[in-house]
């Protein structure tokens, strides 16, 4: 990446006062000139590292798009990665915060890590985090903060329109529901579990933990009455399961999660292709979508991403990196680059936006700062010759209790393993 | 499902597991027999021979060629042997004998090593994708269908186990190792050229990492993570089984292979920690392992 | 060394925790809690394993483990946590019982671990701490699995919260001089020596009719108390716990500290912990950010090869020629064996 990288160490001044966060007070006169510094975050090192590019590349396609520019000031990066920890992720934004004085963040990509951002946002007053693409719900569910935002729907939301698509119109009964045994995980079981069983279905659970790449024993505990399997790994682990599953000779007809139908998946090769044709999956978005705005996005990113190393369409990473930066440019026009004030003024704009994201799809926030938008029903064909999703369902404004009344979504308690959101309709 | 019962499918697993681990380990205990040397590095081998072996394997997928999946593996155990030498050469090979630097020589490379290839290769997972002949299923009595390429990985274990066996009995390179395994300081002592020995064992239990990597990334996808994986894993087996001992490190690999199959099945959640359990209880209780030799 | 002047090492001791506590005045905040604050709490850690690898020879890979364990108890106990397991027991009780337990969890890798030595220390310790971390990331009940335990915030120091700047630095800084000094005490006592005597020979020491097992499974315990007290200020500098936060790569980043600065003196703890916090925050200027640990790795592996030592020898052979013939006993009168885990065995 050839992006101008700015960084100052201004270890000049600043003593004494333990009040980190006295940057945005200073002039606001002065402020109209001085560049807007905004720090990314994402996840470069590691499994993950991936998602965390194609975050960087699409938020660096939009910046370029708008000359770098923002409600009339500048927009200077810093760019900081993590590993995929919380500890790491927290030590990055502090060195973001306090360190190069950014004015906001966006990041980071995963679920513990948002959390540790979350509960770090509260003590930067004067400051923003905008959530990359972390999909936890608890991150703004429980003990949301002010400062907080995220433009991005979470891993429950992601699962809307599953569980009734494969009870109402695939007319399935039961289904097993293979998953990865960690938060993201849990959340995307639990929104598909909530639809499902309310419908009058039923489901068998098998966990297995993160990183398992034999799945055989797991195969051979699939029940024989299951009508469809629902399978929510990602990466790896999702990988070795298609394939394992495939060569074992499996035949039901398979449901993914949002992760699954990833165009990492869908680009290796392998026996898994076969069985992941007409493969229905949910999510806030797919690689053919018959709509201009996100044809025109996708074409985009091809050419400027195509011989750098992008994907034949960017990823959910790139996406949710991707409408997070355009919510903050779009409040920052709004307040024409004013973020004095302790950023009241710029926090109230991103609160009440109201936008189509690329994807098409009417986006605002709720009360706890997450996005409520559309979530789409791909299936997996054959398109330009290579296996790619395609949207033929949606769900409007889905919220982050899914059409529950929040108290009785919130007495569900937390996704877990033990809490897989299987409540019967009363 | 497919049909076969359970336990027969999980016996299967286990054992297939354990060939898997036996032919990553075997090269982890072979270096330690001989030199003492805790190569933490191991895990690193058994990803570079895999990436080594799936640059080469790629392309010529793409063009059908029957062999390419051999090619694969033999890259990959080339690649995996020459790093394994250049590292003895370079940064162990003089300071044979310091156990505690060496390992955390071999530490070092291994943080480089992994950072590196995530750097050439990205985070992606990648698999191969051996000839039909062995990718497809095979009819067994009382398990059903069964991949058969776990069949063939207990062949290549076999094959393996039997190799090694026959060059440590039945060749001058064997005999040299027998005796350095026993008694290090006598080897010198009747003029045998010890560090040309270590580097070509060096070369043979690195090779076995790398074969590993492309018989583990054909059962299974790889990336980045998986040499620390199978670093752990080598670490268990060979220390369950006794170090330097190549047939405790197949009765460690067994042992851990069958352990962890059979956890996953009966108790899917804390199964990871099983293999742990074990090598804690061996070492608290037989610190040599099982058939290793005291101290 | 002893005796009734204090000697030079004593006073560069006090002199050096004075510079430190007027360090703040000097540095922005950001250094202060983030870079010498960072640099302490991990240091604390990375002193309870280069304490028992200089003066009792074992290399320890659990001691992140012990610090975890003392970071769980208190994320699992304190009111205000998420998730609340138990929750409302105040920090006044819950760091104890923390501390009690991280040193419990030290007595119980010792025991585990007293028949081995060397290299196989070193692979059994790295066993349980994986064994743990991996039990951590599995276990709801207890551990809330892969996501931890959130928002453990530190208790409350003059009506200030802990994670002021100031309250904490100087909260890691007392603590880790105090374990310092307490280091230093220990292994002059008739205990330490014994400790001392088992690494140099274990055979002789049985023969002196001290029992060398117990004397292990003490300085385990006390290594397990010390990385509780590094491991609740880490926890509370997070702001809470995650099995990401005792995992391997942890795990190894704490023998990284102690061998880059120097295992040979307790000192070189926290100069290791100081050079990693730097690499740490400033690669992203000095190098490419997403290639920190290549920079990192390097780093430790030069150190290695050239000075097993560390830092430290590296600043004593320095400093050595200048001195010339007048040999001032070694820094602040401990082990006179630098580098003793890293030099041959045979």
């Amino acid at each position: 990446m050839d992006l101008r990288i700015h960084r100052r160490a201004l270890l000049l001044g600043a003593t004494g006062a333990a009040a980190t966060a006295t940057a945005g007070l200073k002039a606001p006169a002065v402020a109209q000139n001085a560049p807007v510094r905004l720090g990314w975050l994402a996840t470069l090192e590691g499994p993950f590292a991936t998602g965390g590019q194609d975050g960087f590349r699409c938020m660096q396609m939009l910046l370029e798009q708008h000359n770098n520019q923002a409600g009339g000031r500048r927009i200077e990066v810093v760019r900081e990665s993590s590993n995929a920890q919380a500890d790491v992720a927290l030590a990055r934004a502090r060195k973001l915060a306090e360190q190069d004085r950014v004015d906001m963040i966006i990041g980071p990509l995963s679920g513990a890590e948002g959390i540790a951002l979350r509960d770090y946002s509260r003590t930067l007053a004067g400051k923003t985090i905008v959530n990359g693409s972390s999909g936890a719900s608890d991150t703004t569910l429980r003990n949301a903060s002010p400062n907080f935002f995220r433009f991005s729907t979470d891993g429950v939301q992601w699962m809307a329109g599953l569980g009734n698509h494969v009870r109402r119109t695939m007319n399935v009964e039961e289904v097993a529901v293979l998953a990865g045994d960690y938060a993201f995980p849990y959340a995307q079981v639990f929104g598909f579990s909530l639809e499902f069983c309310r419908a009058g279905g039923r489901a068998t659970y098998l966990f297995s933990p993160l990183g398992t790449t034999d799945f055989s024993s797991i195969i051979a505990r699939i029940p024989r009455s299951a009508g469809a399997l629902v399978v929510v790994h990602g990466g790896t682990d999702g990988l070795a399961f298609m394939t394992q599953y495939a060569q074992a000779g499996g035949n039901l007809p398979l449901l993914g999660g949002s992760v699954m139908a990833d165009q990492t998946m869908l680009s290796a090769r392998g026996p898994h292709r076969r069985i992941m044709m007409g493969m229905v999956s949910a999510g806030p978005l797919a690689d053919v979508h018959e709509e201009p705005s996100w044809k025109e996005f996708v074409a985009r990113y091809r050419s400027r991403w195509l011989n750098e190393g992008g994907f034949q369409s960017p990823s959910i990473h790139g996406f949710n990196y991707y409408t997070a930066q355009q919510a903050v440019l779009m409040a920052l026009e709004q307040v024409r680059g004013d973020l004095s004030g302790d950023q009241k003024a710029f926090q109230a704009a991103l609160a009440g936006l109201r936008f189509k994201n690329v994807m098409g799809a009417d986006l605002h926030l709720d009360h706890n700062r997450q996005a409520v938008s559309d979530i789409f029903l791909n299936r997996i064909e054959e398109r330009d010759g290579r296996a790619q999703t395609v949207t033929f369902g949606r769900t409007p404004q889905v919220n982050q209790t899914l059409g529950v009344p929040e108290a009785q979504f919130l007495a569900l308690g937390a996704p877990s393993r033990d809490n897989t959101g299987c409540v019967a309709a009363s | 499902m497919v049909a076969g019962s359970l336990a027969v499918t999980v016996a299967l697993n286990g054992l297939t597991l354990a060939a898997l681990y036996f032919i990553v380990a075997s090269g982890f205990s072979l270096i330690f027999g001989l030199m003492r040397t805790v190569n933490m590095a191991h895990g690193s081998l058994y990803l570079i021979g895999a990436y080594a072996g799936y640059a080469v394997f790629e392309p010529l997928y793409d063009r059908d060629v029957w062999w390419a999946w051999y090619a694969g593996v033999g890259a990959g155990i080339a690649a995996a042997a020459v790093f394994g030498l250049a590292m003895q050469a370079a940064l162990l090979g003089w300071m044979q004998g310091q156990e505690l630097r060496q390992a955390l020589v071999t530490i070092g490379v291994s943080i480089v090593a992994a950072d590196q290839l995530l750097a050439v290769f990205g985070g992606n997972s990648r698999q191969f994708f051996p000839p039909d002949a062995l990718f497809g299923a095979t009819e067994l009595p009382g398990a059903g269908r069964y991949p058969t390429f776990r069949l063939f990985q207990i062949a290549v274990a076999v094959a393996v186990g039997l190799g090694l066996w026959l060059l440590l009995n039945r060749t001058k390179l064997g005999l040299m190792v027998r005796a350095g395994v026993d008694d290090r300081p006598m080897l010198t002592a009747l003029g045998i050229n010890v560090p040309l020995v270590s580097l070509a064992v060096f070369a043979l239990g690195a090779g076995l990492a790398g074969l590993g990597g492309v018989i583990g990334g054909s059962a299974q996808p790889f990336s980045q993570g998986v040499d620390v994986r199978f670093l752990l894993t080598s670490l268990v087996v060979v220390i369950v089984g006794g170090m330097g001992s190549i047939a405790g490190t197949a009765v460690g690999a067994l042992l851990v292979g069958m352990a962890e199959q059979v956890g996953q099945a009966l108790f899917p959640t804390y199964s990871v920690i099983l293999t742990f359990v074990i090598m804690a209880a061996v070492l608290a209780l037989r610190p040599q392992g099982i058939l290793g030799r005291p101290a | 060394m002893s005796g009734g002047r204090p000697s030079p090492a004593a006073l560069a001791s006090v002199a050096l925790l004075a510079a430190l506590a007027l360090l703040p005045l000097l540095i922005p905040p950001f250094w202060t809690a983030n870079i010498f604050g960072r640099a302490f709490v991990y240091g604390i850690v990375a002193m309870s394993l280069t304490f028992l690898a200089t003066y009792g020879g074992f290399v320890s890979l659990a001691q992140t483990m012990m610090g975890g364990v003392a970071g769980y108890v208190a994320a699992v106990l304190v009111p205000d946590s998420v998730p609340s397991l138990v929750g409302g027991v105040p920090y006044a009780a819950a760091i104890p019982v923390a501390l009690l337990a991280a040193t419990a969890s030290g007595l119980l890798v010792g025991a585990v671990a007293v028949r081995t030595q060397g290299i196989y220390l070193l692979m059994i310790t790295l066993a349980l701490a994986v064994g743990f971390h991996l039990f951590a990331q599995a276990n709801i009940a207890w551990f809330n699995g892969y996501e931890g335990i959130r928002n453990v915030v530190g208790p409350e120091v003059f009506g200030l919260p802990f994670r002021n700047t100031f309250v904490f630095y100087y909260a890691a800084l007392g603590s880790a001089a105090l374990l310092y000094a307490l280091v230093l005490y220990v292994v002059r006592t008739p205990f330490g020596l014994v400790l001392q005597g088992i690494r140099d020979n274990p055979r002789r020491v049985s023969a002196l009719g001290y029992d060398a097992a117990l004397h292990r499974i003490a300085a385990f315990g006390l290594a397990g108390f010390i990385a509780g007290c590094g491991g609740l200020l880490v926890t509370f500098y997070n702001i809470g716990i995650s099995p990401g936060s005792i995992g391997l790569g942890p795990t190894v980043n704490v023998l990284v500290m102690c061998v880059i600065g120097g295992l040979g003196h307790p000192i070189g703890a926290f100069v290791g912990a100081l050079v990693f916090t730097l690499f740490d925050t400033f690669a992203a200027d000095i190098y490419d950010r997403d290639r920190f640990n290549t920079l990192v790795g390097a780093v430790f592996l030069l150190i290695v090869l050239v000075s097993p030592d560390g830092v430290l020898g590296l600043a004593k052979r320095a400093v050595a020629p200048l001195r010339g013939r007048r040999r001032v006993g070694p820094a602040a009168g401990a082990a006179p064996n630098t580098g003793a885990p890293l030099a041959a065995e045979e």
